[in-house]
């Protein structure tokens, strides 16, 4: 055990007082004096030309104080990287999607913005559209960006090791395809901005982001202002999921309208506009072609696939490297290939999505790999065992497993499922008729990048300062969007420093104040943020340490700090409240003031998007979940009534906190195998609403829901600690699906699993059990 | 429309505002009496956030006319417990880690406490029940059941 006096507790969350008192204030719960309220205007056609557009009416509406089009931002573009940069803050010239921002106006309230947009007149030419990837694709498609031809988006083709001569050797051989719906990230808050332009060239902005220094960027480039004019400031956060990253336009058309009218500009999306245009998970195609040994020893995978990007780039580089990373993680693969195309289509733009591009390989290979296990005989379990990687692997491509508990996770899911009284073998019990409700369990492994190694700016930043009353600031870049990462940071801080929990405050990010930082994503924050404040704190505590041993007359190295007090070790009784030490440090000699700072990055090349070749992160989480299902056999619907988690986080910071992102992950994971899809038709969402959507309610999720933490100590994070977040949603589908293949004997491959495929595929095979009958009698 | 005077009692005090009358409530209260707790999320019904409690039953302020509620005991997640003492409810909330990223957490709160001031020793149902309008992405549901029903087992034993 270890003796740590923070870490490793159940402790409450810092900002949980305010968010249940209410008195934590989101973006739009701000409002500032002259305040205007923004509109945006979008278009009504999935690809259209623009004519013509005249807002003379609109500017002439009383209340009206700012109208602005594509224009109003020149040529600004912007995107991951350089040759990515394809969506703009308006659209200019055409518009790519229904949905697609083409104006804003600001006026003294929300009715006269919304009196105004209908006076917008837009002439639009209607140009084929095209809303389906496979057709995109093909020659004669309508081409969505000009200089993109064949709607590539992005292309990765790669490969390592023997895989012809993997498949030659193999005694089995599979081929499947896999589908992966549009699904959204489903945070509540929608996204806003209230920004003010101070001429001649000063921002500020209030806005929803997850990784605020994103937009502090673009905000930079799109207005040619100095960075250190860009003070971003980031209230609370309802939830992002990957949805709020980047600047979007939203944010720019606050900035430019306010430029415009001399005032400030708030900028709320309503629900409607988050589900009809907002950022999407990617869709995607997998088919996955996979060859074993007679024992199920994995020899090789060969995915190829399509993903549906939408009209825009976005991170999308990101998640197609993802989806290779992951082909070669949990399990030891010795050889592997890999071709993707992200392909332009006239739909809202596809990003990250908690698990950025790796549910759906996962899908596709955690489902494949029991499909073989059915085929040849084998326990899914044992099939998982027999191939699961092990700490000290290095896969073909060059990922080093620093940790790996996955044998230990398998373990503890197993037993937590009770699998041995649930499995039912249906290679044995074939021929029994279903009943009303046909129950199973299902199975499936993980693994995620803990801290994704960027191309970019790479490190988190952390600077700590010690109050003479004993209370510490600690100043990160790194955003809480909901996920704890900031109590977790604090307790960090305060188990170095010997303080407690409550002393430690976090303000959020304010980019004239906190460090840059690259953001909240790919689970970076409490593994690189973390180590970022470790280093800080120490440096913090060092300082103090040459005030306390003068004080103590002691050597540094004798004097501990816990709970408050600074004390030598040898002699516990000369010691000196932490507070009285924070004083002095102030006041003796000449006297210090204490400021301490860390910077840490993964030392790993940066990300190889073109061969993914290399590592995805400073170190890898593994993780195993089951399923149980229950089916109604008369109406088709699944239903989820026990979820285990049982994930290698390295060492839980904060239990209660990896508890809540662990049955969070669950939540997403069984939305999106069940309940959630964007429903469209030729571009348009035809689901709109948060019910119509299928977000889950209390009624639809596990009622029980276990979540295990193995603990491996991992050599990279903080105190050992790996990501707890994401991957953790990874393996959900592929659990649920092999949960419903055991419990009824079809295989689901086509997601959401709704009611209407289940009945589906129960007739199939039943026409197909009474064919084989007839073909034998 | 013209615009009217009308008189809402929130959290016990009587306030006049002058409303155009297809104002809904969620905005009066945010906008005109600054009572920022209760939350605009989806507008339209669908996800719970800007729950409020009138004459004892959670509404949708949403979908609520201000002009209909004149006369009544409206309650915002404002009046509950103070910066020093939060209600018990809210104490459990923050202790079974119920809040995440805290956009649903108010409207939540509201909803249950509706319900344990109507049936203070409520079955698991009950609970779902008075939840099942109030959508939460970031919990999967548990930790806030858990906390409800720490609530009231904490009061049933003081």
């Amino acid at each position: 055990m270890s003796d740590y006096a923070v870490l490793g507790k159940r402790l409450p969350r810092v900002d949980g007082p305010v968010k249940a008192a209410g008195t934590a204030r989101f973006t739009d719960d701000l409002a500032l004096p002259g305040m205007l309220h923004g509109k945006i205007l979008r278009s009504p056609h999935a690809h259209a030309r623009i004519l013509n557009m005249d807002t003379s009416a609109a500017e002439r509406l009383p209340g009206v104080r700012a109208v602005i089009v594509g224009t109003d931002f020149g040529d600004y573009r912007y995107g991951l990287k350089p040759d990515t940069r394809d969506e703009y803050p308006l659209a200019r010239g055409k518009v790519r999607y229904l949905g697609e921002e083409v104006a804003a106006v600001a006026a003294v309230d929300e009715d006269t913005a919304l009196a105004a947009l209908a006076l917008i007149r837009v002439d639009y030419e209607v140009l084929p559209s095209v809303t389906d990837p496979e057709a995109a694709l093909r020659e004669g498609a309508p081409r969505i960006h000009e200089d993109k031809p064949g709607n590539i988006s992005v292309h990765m083709n790669t490969g390592f090791g023997d895989v012809d001569k993997a498949f030659q050797e193999a005694d089995y051989i599979r081929e499947d395809r896999f589908y992966s719906q549009s699904v959204l990230h489903g945070f509540l808050e929608p996204c806003a901005a209230l920004a003010i332009w101070e001429a001649p060239n000063r921002i500020t902005i209030w806005a929803s982001k997850q990784s605020p220094y994103f937009l502090y960027r673009n905000l930079a480039n799109c207005f040619n202002v100095p960075l250190s004019n860009v003070r971003l400031i980031q209230p609370y956060i309802g939830g992002g999921f990957g949805g709020k990253n980047g600047g979007y336009p939203v944010d720019f058309c606050a900035v430019m309208l306010s430029k415009k009218s001399g005032r400030p500009v708030k900028i709320v999306l309503t629900m409607e506009e988050i589900l009809s245009s907002h950022r999407r998970r990617h869709p995607m195609i997998v088919r996955l072609k996979t060859g074993v040994k007679k024992d199920g020893t994995l020899l090789a995978h060969e995915a190829h696939i399509i993903a549906d990007g939408g009209a825009g780039t976005g991170v999308g580089p990101s998640t197609i490297a993802n989806a290779f990373y992951f082909m070669n993680l949990p399990y030891v693969v010795p050889n592997v290939r890999f071709e993707a195309f992200r392909v332009y289509t006239n739909r809202p733009i596809s990003v990250a999505q908690r698990g950025n591009g790796i549910q759906q390989i996962r899908f596709a290979a955690d489902v494949q790999l029991d499909m073989i296990a059915e085929d040849l005989g084998l326990d899914p379990i044992k099939i998982r065992e027999i191939n699961g990687a092990y700490t000290g692997y290095t896969t073909p491509s060059g990922m080093h497993v620093k940790s790996c508990g996955l044998q230990e996770t398998i373990t503890e899911a197993v037993k937590a499922a009770e699998w041995e009284t649930h499995y039912r073998p249906w290679r044995e019990k074939k021929d029994q008729p279903l009943g009303r409700i046909a129950k199973g369990v299902g199975i499936a492994c993980n693994s995620f990048e803990s801290g994704a190694r960027l191309t970019g700016h790479n490190c988190c930043t952390a600077v700590i300062k010690v109050h003479e009353d004993g209370t510490i600031s600690l100043l990160t870049g790194s955003t809480d969007a909901g996920q704890g990462s900031e109590t977790a940071l604090a307790m960090i801080a305060a188990e170095i420093l010997g303080t407690r929990l409550e002393d430690v405050f976090v303000p959020q990010t304010d980019s004239a104040v906190t460090p840059v930082d690259p953001g909240s994503f790919g689970s970076r924050v409490s593994s690189t943020a973390g180590n970022a404040v470790l280093i800080a704190a120490q440096d913090a505590k060092k300082q103090l340490l040459q005030v306390a041993a003068q004080l103590l007359k002691a050597d540094p190295g004798e004097i501990a700090f816990r709970d408050r007090k600074v004390f030598v070790k040898s002699a516990p009784e000369r010691s000196l409240r932490f507070r009285d030490l924070a004083r002095q440090t102030v006041a003796w000699g000449s006297g210090t003031t204490v400021i301490g700072q860390g910077s840490w990055g993964q030392s790993i090349p940066p990300l190889n998007f073109d061969t993914g070749e290399g590592d995805a992160g400073g170190a890898y989480s593994f993780g195993t979940q089951a399923a149980w299902v229950e089916i109604d056999t008369r109406t088709g619907k699944v239903s989820v009534p026990r979820m285990v988690v049982a994930h290698d986080l390295g060492f839980a910071l904060n239990p209660l906190a990896v508890e809540g992102q662990h049955e969070g992950s669950i939540a997403g994971g069984v939305g999106h195998t069940i309940y959630e899809h964007c429903v469209e038709e030729d571009g348009q969402t035809m689901t709109p609403s948060l019910t119509a959507y299928g977000l889950p309610t209390v009624y639809d999720l596990p009622a029980e829901m276990v979540s295990l933490s193995i603990e491996t100590i991992d050599p990279v994070g903080a105190f050992g600690a790996k990501e707890s977040g994401e991957g953790t949603q990874v393996s959900t589908i592929p659990a649920i699906v092999n949960a419903i293949h055991n419990a009824i004997g079809v295989w689901i491959t086509d997601l959401p699993v709704t009611s209407e495929k289940v009945l589906k595929a129960l007739r199939d095979k039943k026409a197909q059990d009474a064919a084989k009958v007839e073909g034998r009698s | 429309m013209s615009d009217q005077i009308i008189h809402l009692k929130v959290n016990g005090t009587l306030h006049t505002v002058t409303v155009v009358p297809q104002r809904m409530l969620l905005e009066v209260l945010r906008e005109q009496l600054g009572l920022t707790g209760t939350k605009r999320a989806c507008r339209v019904g669908d996800c719970g956030a800007c729950t409020v409690i009138i004459d004892g039953k959670a509404v949708l302020s949403c979908l609520t006319l201000a002009v209909e509620v004149q006369g009544k005991e409206i309650v915002t997640i404002e009046a509950l417990g103070d910066g020093d003492c939060p209600d018990p409810i809210q104490q459990s909330f923050v202790d079974c880690g119920a809040v995440q990223c805290g956009f649903c957490t108010p409207g939540m709160i509201l909803s249950a406490k509706a319900l344990l001031d109507e049936k203070p020793h409520p079955e698991r149902a009950d609970v779902q029940r008075a939840i099942a309008g109030n959508l939460c992405r970031c919990t999967g549901y548990a930790k806030i059941v858990e906390a409800i029903e720490l609530t009231a087992a904490k009061k049933a034993n003081a």
